[in-house]
């Protein structure tokens, strides 16, 4: 018990600390609910209604008053696109020079053109055309829009040369798991909740020893029989019991607000995610006691914040990544978090499934914590 | 019974650099120990080595007969250090730096809130323990930082510069509480600049550039055949012009040295000098001389003296 000795001493400080510094707890606590609903409501992954112009030429010479109405199969087939959910016609326009026009003034990312002889060249059996230019300056959208009307062009083309009642040979049924309307904030959310206890634990922790360094308290505290372990754990303590709060909100907000479906045990959750706010505070820690002011500190923060939230899967998937990469993304906590996440949220997985993770989580934090009370005890001089 | 603090060749270096060299004393319990020296000589160096913050290179630190460096623990209850900066939590009040400090010193419960009424009533904090510590101003911040050192009831009490930038009312009711303290038993080991506060230690030890070139009481300080050597006086000069008159003095064969000290010049002397003749050189100039006396040489000029001898031997040496 003595190498703990001054833990209640420093845990009572910081309560007071946290006390007076209301202001930057409720920041600390209001800002990633603030991220997390602009990226719940505001980033949807899935490419829906597509800025689109048409100029449909189909049987111009059936002209009708000024307007070109295209013919019955070009109408279809335009509606079909539609149907998609993936464009979303906002404009019809009558010569190639407008449909030009409207893609470089960025209007829309996608222009159709059906030609004057559509129609005609369909009921002569001979293939017809449809032109479709696409912006590609967003690679998703891009290949999102391109592949649904390939789809609809091919789907429509087997149809026509299918006879009545046969099917294709091969019925393909794909079936999403885990999130079946692959909604964005389902996928987004658990690993956004993963990034946001990162912003809050290590900054937190991070500037708490070399706050004490700039104030010259820290010598004071160094001459009490006070231990390194004691005082860190102290310092920790506080902000610890913060990360849980932290969480439990978040996962209320995820669930009622965004109604992520939570598939596994949410207690099993938090027990796991505690693991995770340790090491991230130990980290902060690390950096406290490297650092030799507060801004040095801010930078080291974000100099371990920012590679955790590429690494880690969050954004990139990490089976993709180049080897020398993917193997780094072992190195970082929130890799483990993110997989503890989405395993228990979304893919309802349960301690048998993700007790390495777990495991390694605990054993970073104590490796860590150690080297900051080395670290520490050796800052004195 | 043996020296609260006893320093036994302590030396300290930073890569090349020798911050304190090959340092001892002794203090005895219940002694107000002033350590001086100029701004970089190494006494907080020496401070953070006494108190165990800071393993000495070689050498050794005894507090109460105890080896700082192996009974890290017992040393730390026995000890009280305020630093420079006070180390005060700006953002709690004063009862509860006090509170925080105290049970950073294990002590709890009913004890602990004895020490802490005991310590606001002798520092008279009483009417600012719910006042924040970064509102006190520096007189109060510094009562505070010294009731902070003592919640655990310390016998022996580092004071690093104890009284800088505070004004000399709070400084005066410093020291006096120090004699008070130092007459309970308590030892205080006081860096300072102030020559008047040195005047006050009952003893004395003077670093310069990581080497001790003097300890002892300040009488026997005084009295030291180098700042005095034989066959040399000193003598004061009162005068309404000292820079002329150190100016003619310096040019005079037989004064050793010249320094002013506002209105007057001190002069070290060779004896076989006739004082008349000095003065009658300096009316020569121009210069009226209010009054010439004889001088016990102060601690300015023992340590402005030593300083020079120890300067001039570095750069024999170099």
């Amino acid at each position: 018990m003595s190498a703990l000795r001054g833990f209640r001493a420093v845990f009572y400080k910081e309560m007071l600390h946290a006390r007076r510094d209301r202001l930057a707890i409720v920041f600390a606590l209001m800002m990633p609910l603030m991220q997390m609903v602009i990226l719940g409501t505001a980033i949807d992954t899935n490419v829906r209604q597509v800025p689109t112009v048409v100029f449909d030429a189909s049987g111009a010479n059936q002209r009708d008053g000024t307007a070109l109405l295209g013919t019955q199969a070009s109408r279809a087939f335009i509606d079909r696109l539609r149907n998609t959910d993936t464009y979303r016609v906002y404009r019809y326009v009558d010569s190639d020079d407008a449909l030009n026009q409207e893609m470089v003034a960025g209007r829309a990312r996608v222009a159709i053109k059906i030609p004057l002889t559509f129609a005609r060249d369909l009921l002569a059996g001979r293939q017809a055309q449809v032109l479709v230019m696409v912006d590609g300056s967003d690679s998703a959208v891009a290949g999102q829009a391109l592949n649904v009307a390939t789809q609809v062009g091919l789907d429509e083309s087997l149809k026509r040369m299918l006879p009545e009642g046969v099917k294709p040979v091969i019925d393909v049924r794909p079936k999403l798991m885990f999130n079946p309307d692959s909604r964005s904030p389902n996928f987004f959310l658990p690993g956004l909740m993963t990034v946001l206890l990162l912003f809050v634990t290590t900054m937190l922790t991070a500037f708490s020893i070399v706050r004490e360094k700039e104030r010259g308290t820290l010598e004071q505290l160094l001459v009490t029989p006070a231990r390194p372990l004691g005082i860190m754990l102290g310092k920790i303590m506080p902000y610890f019991a913060l990360g849980l709060v932290e969480l439990v909100v978040i996962l209320l907000f995820m669930r009622f607000a965004f109604s992520v479906p939570m598939h596994g045990n949410p207690l099993l959750l938090v027990c796991l995610t505690t693991g995770y706010l340790f090491v991230n505070l130990t980290i902060g820690l690390l950096i406290s006691t490297r650092a030799n002011s507060q801004t040095e500190a801010l930078q080291l923060g974000m100099m371990s914040i920012l590679p955790s939230i590429f690494l880690s899967g969050y954004i990139f998937p990490r089976d993709t990544m180049p080897l020398l990469f993917y193997g780094m993304s072992y190195l970082v906590p929130a890799t483990y978090m993110v997989d503890i996440a989405r395993g228990v949220i979304l893919r309802g997985a349960g301690l048998a499934e993700l007790w390495g993770d777990a495991l390694v989580l605990a054993v970073m934090g104590l490796v860590i914590l150690l080297l900051a009370a080395r670290r520490f005890q050796r800052m004195i001089v | 019974m043996s020296a609260a603090i006893v320093a036994q060749h302590l030396t300290r270096r930073f890569g090349d650099f020798t911050a304190v060299d090959d340092v001892s004393f002794e203090v005895a319990q219940g002694e107000i120990f002033g350590f001086l020296g100029p701004n970089g000589s190494g006494k907080t160096v020496t401070i953070k080595m006494l108190t165990g913050l800071l393993p000495p290179s070689a050498g050794t630190a005894f507090i109460d007969g105890l080896d700082v460096s192996r009974e890290a623990e017992a040393v730390r209850s026995r000890i009280g250090y305020m630093s420079q900066k006070f180390g005060l939590y700006d953002d709690l009040t004063a009862l509860e730096n006090l509170r925080f400090y105290g049970m950073a010193y294990g002590l709890s419960g009913t004890h602990l809130g004895a020490r802490i009424d005991s310590a606001l009533e002798r520092n008279a904090l009483g009417p600012y323990r719910d006042r924040l510590a970064g509102r006190l101003s520096g007189g109060w911040r510094q009562r505070l930082a010294l009731a902070c050192a003592m919640i655990h009831a310390p016998r022996i009490l580092y004071l690093d510069e104890p009284t800088a930038g505070i004004d000399p009312v709070a400084r005066r009711q410093l020291w006096d509480l120090l004699f008070e303290l130092s007459a309970q038993g308590i030892t205080f080991f006081v860096t300072t600049h102030y020559m008047d506060e040195a005047e006050r230690c009952t003893h004395l030890a003077y670093l310069y550039y990581g080497r001790l070139i003097a300890d002892g009481t300040p009488e026997n300080l005084s009295r030291l055949p180098e700042v005095t050597p034989a066959g040399t006086r000193r003598y004061g000069v009162s005068t309404a012009n000292a820079g002329l008159a150190r100016r003619i003095a310096a040019a005079v064969p037989g004064i050793r040295s010249s320094t002013i000290f506002g209105r007057s010049v001190h002069l070290l002397v060779d004896a076989d000098v006739d004082i008349d003749a000095i003065l009658a050189a300096l009316r020569r100039g121009g210069v009226t001389v209010d009054e010439c006396r004889p001088l016990v040489p102060s601690l300015e000029d023992v340590f402005v003296e030593l300083t020079e001898r120890r300067q001039r031997e570095i750069e024999g040496g170099a």
